[in-house]
């Protein structure tokens, strides 16, 4: 009896998801479906929270108030797309406390992308024209992904976020117009970022192992190598633009593909980044353990503060 | 006492401009409704996105059951005559 | 940006002196909001939780605003060709006009949040009254950050009150943070030869005027919050005539880093 219910409420899922109609919070829907969100929207936060750091790293230092205005509002809109995202996480049944705790330890993963750290101020340039622009290919699909609250969190962040490219292309475009000092700043941080981004689509797809479950749910729209030769496709024409040189003597224009042939992926390195041995992995974690534990005592006072007046309204109604 | 918990979640509406009602944006979480009414600010009206904020407590939310939904909103599906095109108008009476 | 391009038939028609005058108030003004910003969008990334580390940007934003509309002012008024970042950047710390308690370390929250407090309380009044300047380009600039240092003020008390009347422990740290902080809040009210020369010319207002309600916004916050005014603290100077605490010189070679480092590019 149990059972044909069940899996009455299973076909009703697969009918709305094949039919592109949204799942919203309180639909019934399949645990590992529920489990893969949470996995995913939690990592996509969580990658906007730490992503604040590398760029963080240079809001002091911007070379002119413009510049410095425009990256803290770009920092501080991901500390907004990180809320989002916890918020849209949240709808499915788990805590924020949960998920940063999962951050702390290790268990949650973020983008490894954020684990390289930003040396020159170029680098903040190419954060924004590469790793944004990465980030923007893989978030425009999530804008019609299957989970309501995760769709419209995107649509909000993918609205905010097309001025992040734009101030990161800018930044580029000045440094490789400007002095030779500043032509070889924004190569050097070209080159330091070129691969690092190419691995944000994740692993090529016969290594995905979660690929073909999130397309089916439409969670996921196009698989990681298809994303990542869009990229490249776009990209290689803008470098050229700026007078970049493309580290990688593979690159090639295929006419019969219509899109460039490229060389590997550097997938040691990769998998040695996911795994915790990049060069900031620890530095971030540890900062954001301590911005939360340095927090703690004020999240406890705003509550115990909150408890006491709401007590002395209460008391105040009763007299 | 309740060193562990979390600041409580809040549901947020936002009203965009005069004459248009508030709607659902997103949640966050504050220790109070005053602080919960500012949070909302800083987070959801960066970019002008709004004229007034409602803020109220996830957990005071009651929501229709989504499993009844069809004996909730199928009946409305049949009661055309709601629809103003359900009534025929003769081509000489205009504004109505 | 439309200030920058308000025509200001007055400042023409100003003599050499009160030019001058007006020159130096504007940098003093620019100065603090712009060190005080600094301070705030260091905490970017690190704040307590989310929500707070957002409100924080925000008005680190606020004031890095009006940093930028007074600071293009200041560099007309001088009318040496200089920019909004030649003025940011390019100064010795002794040429730095701003009091000493916008320069202080950010500390825990509680620090912060003080130095806000006692900030945005000033801040608040001030430009209050300067909406009335004479000087239409003032009286425009702190017309806008009026409005946003409304809110500073509003969000930095209810911080005051949640720390003071909060546990144990935020008590403990906000009397600590008032213990080390208090002694430069007197600063922003002791005027400078400049500020009592446009007090004079009626551009300014009186600040012994602003200080007394000042302490009647604070008194009436510390008792919500528990807190006692602390009474007979020696009052720290110099900020605002160029004599600064260590603090600032590391300050501004982090803030100044690029532009020393690669003297006279673009950005």
């Amino acid at each position: 009896m149990e059972t044909i219910v069940e899996k009455s409420l299973e076909e009703q899922f697969e009918e709305k998801i094949a039919n592109e109609i949204r799942i919203e919070p309180k639909d019934w829907m399949p645990d590992q479906y529920r489990k893969t969100l949470i996995r995913q929207i939690s990592q996509h936060a969580h990658s906007e929270i730490v992503g604040m750091l590398p760029e963080g790293n240079w809001i002091t230092r911007a070379p002119s108030l413009k510049r410095k205005a425009i990256l803290l509002s770009k920092v501080q809109d991901e500390a907004g797309h990180g809320l989002y995202l916890y918020s849209a996480a949240e709808t499915l049944g788990a805590s924020r406390d949960q998920m940063i705790a999962d951050l702390h330890s290790g268990k949650a993963k973020y983008s490894s992308i954020f684990n390289y750290p930003t040396l020159s101020w170029a680098d903040i340039g190419a954060i924004g024209w590469l790793v944004d622009g990465a980030a923007i290919m893989n978030q425009v699909p999530l804008c019609r992904t299957s989970y309501g609250p995760y769709a419209r969190a995107m649509v909000r962040v993918c609205k905010e976020e097309s001025f992040h490219q734009r101030q990161g292309f800018e930044i580029m475009m000045t440094l490789c117009n400007g002095a030779p000092a500043q032509k070889k700043m924004a190569q050097e941080a070209f080159n330091r970022w070129w691969w690092p981004t190419l691995m944000m689509f994740g692993p090529k797809d016969e290594e995905s192992p979660n690929t073909e479950q999130s397309m089916r749910w439409k969670i996921k729209r196009f698989t990681n190598d298809e994303l990542r030769q869009r990229f490249v496709d776009m990209m290689v024409p803008q470098a050229e633009f700026l007078g970049l040189t493309v580290p990688d003597p593979d690159l090639k224009w295929n006419e019969t593909k219509n899109g460039y042939d490229f060389g590997e992926v550097n997938w040691e390195e990769f998998w040695n980044v996911v795994k915790g041995n990049g060069p900031c992995n620890k530095d971030r974690i540890q900062t954001r353990v301590k911005a939360h534990e340095e927090g703690a005592w004020v999240r406890e006072a705003a509550l115990a503060h909150a408890q006491k007046r709401a007590q002395r309204e209460a008391q105040k109604q009763e007299k | 006492m309740n060193m562990q918990k979390e600041w409580p979640l809040w549901e947020v509406f936002i009203r965009s401009k005069q004459g248009l009602d508030h709607k659902h944006v997103g949640s966050l979480h504050a220790a109070d409704a005053e602080m919960a009414i500012q949070n909302a600010r800083d987070v959801y009206t960066r970019r002008m996105e709004g004229v007034s904020i409602w803020v109220v407590e996830s957990k005071h939310i009651h929501a229709s059951n989504p499993d009844e939904a069809e004996a909730f909103f199928d009946p409305a599906n049949d009661k055309v005559y709601r629809h103003p095109t359900f009534y025929e108008v003769p081509a000489e009476i205009k504004n109505m | 940006m439309e200030l920058a391009h308000t025509t200001n038939t007055a400042a023409q028609s100003y003599s050499p002196e009160l030019r001058e005058l007006l020159f130096q108030y504007t940098l003093q003004l620019a100065d603090t909001s712009l060190i005080l910003g600094h301070r705030l969008s260091e905490w970017c990334g690190h704040g307590p939780i989310l929500e707070q580390d957002l409100a924080m940007a925000n008005i680190a934003l606020d004031l890095l605003g009006e940093t930028r509309s007074l600071y293009q002012y200041a560099a007309e008024l001088e009318g040496q060709g200089r920019t909004e970042d030649d003025l940011a950047f390019l100064r010795e710390a002794v040429e730095y006009r701003n009091p000493l308690l916008v320069e202080q370390p950010n500390g825990d929250f509680a620090d912060t949040i003080l130095r806000q407090f006692l900030f945005d309380g000033f801040h608040y009044l001030l430009l209050k009254q300067l909406q009335n300047c004479p000087d239409k380009r003032l009286a425009a600039i702190a017309t806008k950050s009026f409005k946003e240092a409304s809110y500073h003020l509003k969000w930095s008390s209810e911080w005051v009150i949640r720390l003071g009347d909060g546990t144990e422990e935020s008590k403990h740290r906000i009397e600590k943070a008032l213990d080390h902080l208090w002694r430069y809040s007197g600063e922003l009210f002791q005027m400078t030869p400049v500020e009592q020369e446009l007090h004079k010319a009626g551009f300014i207002p009186d600040y012994a005027q602003l200080k007394q309600q000042w302490d009647e916004h604070v008194a009436k916050v510390f008792a919500e919050a528990t807190l006692e005014v602390p009474k007979n603290v020696f009052m720290q100077l110099g900020g605002k005539t160029g004599l600064h605490t260590e603090h600032l010189g590391y300050l501004l070679a982090e803030l100044q880093y690029l532009q020393r480092a690669y003297p006279g590019l673009e950005w």
